[in-house]
């Protein structure tokens, strides 16, 4: 007998969304680092700072308010608009 | 596969309703005055188990209960007086006083007694009536429904599926759930909260789901839709609990009379197996995590070590045995209240004092103990939950310490010369900014200790809990109410 039971999870079907086109170019394009406010965080993005400028990239940096937690909407909706892509660093 | 169709309730016809069943002894001595009351009013009966009784009524078959069920008969004889479809008032065995009153007539059943206590309606027969609830009321249930192929192991299934903490699960039939909803007076399609890593909102039903499969029993499911409440807040922060590195989980300590009345553990063994309620709540409250929320191992959850008690971490607080207020009042809980209360914490480690009998001298020893908690060069990062145990209170009730007492002193205890907490001291690399050296710092923020009350009789001996980041940037104990 087939036995029927309530399925337990969220019964998510995660929505496909298609990835951004990879950029073709460093040169020119602004690049987000977001700093999620680990010890010596900044020291591994300091550096990554600077190989991307030499690869002509313009870099903003950007730091959240706690490792612990989401970065605000906010924050998320200025790297979104002011970037054309963002390295999130997690230093642990 | 859908949901099973909606059968409708039946409707009462207008007048008076009987319901009664052969098998009664107060259903056969009032059978001459439903014969009364036939010649006097407009009476229909509905009959449980014998659709020739009360014989000369022509009874209606209520043999499948579905009358009884969904008018919540659950005595016979149940008389029900119904105007334009809706009942206004029902009496229940006989007691003559509330069948002239209900009926409006006078002199019903001469030379009967009084007063006869009815029997249990078959529909209320704990045999039968989680058959009928599913047969009534399955159809509410929204979850998706998952079939189990027939050749298809049951245990190995839900494992194949993702859908345990490593341990088997009870399946979740549409009969245990059902039953499982019945501890809860709350709708089963009332949102609880939303469940991190993903925000998802979370049914009560879904909450019974998971409280199934974690072997709850269903009056253990208002504790798990507390302590649901308690974690899915920006205070308690359960996102960065589950995605930390550090070995912490969701701690759930149970005060208020409800701690009895469903036989949670606040004694011997404490912490440890063996009791179903400490062991099946704080489980369903992670499978909820892990189901519904997305919470996994290995995925957001990126603990280096995790704890055992990741699977289940509750226990009641012995407030009967204790000197000191509840763990819950600490909170604003008023005295009596049912509550729980969540602490961010890993595994609790022991603490050893069997020679100290005046509170000055223990308070000492617990303060040396915590100062070591995570890292003694470490302070103000994390808090400590204190669970002193039965004999160790002892020694404070007979001195006259109050909690408040013990917990300022120890804070006093712990305040520490930033000298040997500056990185190099000792030795030791871990440790604060040199420019503290010259302040003293205490251990724990104001509030970061906490005291509960929990342990076997015998053993002179406490625990101690370390905590995660503390505060607005990690997670604040939070406390809330369990409602019926």
């Amino acid at each position: 007998m087939t036995r029927v039971v309530l399925d337990p999870t969220s019964e998510r079907t995660p929505a496909q969304r298609r990835r951004l086109a990879r950029l073709a170019t460093l040169a020119g394009q602004r690049i987000g680092l977001l700093d999620i406010s680990k010890a010596r965080g900044d020291l591994f993005l300091d550096r990554l700072e600077q190989r991307l400028r030499e690869r002509g990239a313009e870099v903003s940096r950007y730091r959240k308010p706690t490792f612990t937690k989401p970065a605000p909407p906010d924050l998320r909706q200025r790297i979104a608009v002011e970037c054309a892509a963002v390295v999130e660093a997690l230093a642990d | 596969m859908a949901a099973s169709t909606q059968p409708l309730a039946p409707s009462l016809p207008s007048g008076l309703v009987a319901v009664v069943k052969r098998e009664c002894p107060t259903c056969e001595l009032v059978a001459p005055v439903l014969r009364e009351l036939a010649g006097r009013a407009s009476l229909v009966v509905y009959s449980q188990d014998d659709p020739s009784f009360p014989e000369g009524l022509s009874p209606r078959d209520d043999t499948d209960l579905a009358v009884s069920y969904h008018h919540r008969v659950e005595t016979v004889p149940t008389l029900i007086r119904v105007e334009d479809g809706v009942e206004v008032g029902r009496a229940i065995g006989w007691q003559r006083d509330d069948w002239e009153r209900l009926t409006g007539l006078t002199g019903l059943g001469a030379g009967l007694p009084d007063w006869r206590p009815g029997c249990g309606s078959r529909s209320v027969d704990p045999d039968v009536a989680p058959d009928l609830a599913v047969r009534f009321e399955a159809h509410r249930l929204a979850a998706r429904r998952v079939e189990i192929a027939e050749r298809e192991d049951e245990a190995e299934a839900f494992f194949a599926r993702g859908w345990t903490d490593g341990l088997p699960v009870v399946a979740p039939t549409e009969r245990r759930v059902l039953s499982m909803l019945a501890g809860t007076s709350r709708a089963a399609d009332e949102i609880v909260a939303t469940v991190p890593p993903d925000l998802v909102p979370v049914s009560v039903e879904k909450v019974a789901i998971n409280a199934v499969m974690a072997g709850c029993k269903p009056e253990y499911l208002p504790v798990v839709l507390a302590a649901l409440e308690a974690i899915c807040n920006d205070e308690f922060n359960i996102h960065g609990v589950l995605a930390t590195t550090m070995p912490v989980g969701p701690i759930l300590i149970v005060n208020g009379p409800i701690r009895r009345r469903i036989g949670m553990n606040s004694g011997i063994n404490v912490f440890g197996q063996g009791n179903r309620a400490n062991a099946t709540i704080g489980r369903a409250l992670q499978l909820v995590v892990r189901n519904v929320g997305g919470g996994r191992p290995g995925e957001v959850d990126r603990a280096t070590h995790g704890n055992p008690g990741k699977t289940s971490f509750c226990f009641a607080e012995d407030e009967e045995g204790s000197p000191w207020t509840p763990l819950a009042a600490d909170f604003g809980a008023a005295p009596g209240t049912d509550a729980v209360t969540v602490f961010a914490g890993e595994g609790p480690r022991c603490i050893v004092d069997q020679l100290s009998r005046d509170p000055e001298s223990l308070a000492r020893t617990f303060a040396v103990n915590l100062r070591a908690l995570h890292h003694p060069k470490l302070v103000l990062a994390f808090d400590a939950l204190l669970a002193v145990g039965p004999e160790h209170a002892r020694v404070f009730r007979q001195a006259g310490w109050s909690k408040e007492r013990l917990v300022a002193r120890l804070h006093e205890l712990l305040q520490i010369p930033g000298r040997e907490l500056v990185r190099g001291a000792g030795g030791i690399a871990e440790g604060l900014p040199e420019s503290v050296a010259d302040a003293t710092l205490p251990k724990f923020r104001p509030g970061g200790l906490r005291v509960v009350h929990c342990g076997g009789g015998a053993g002179l001996f406490s625990a101690m809990i370390g905590g995660w980041a503390s505060g607005a940037v990690g997670s604040e104990p939070v406390m809330r109410e369990i409602r019926s």
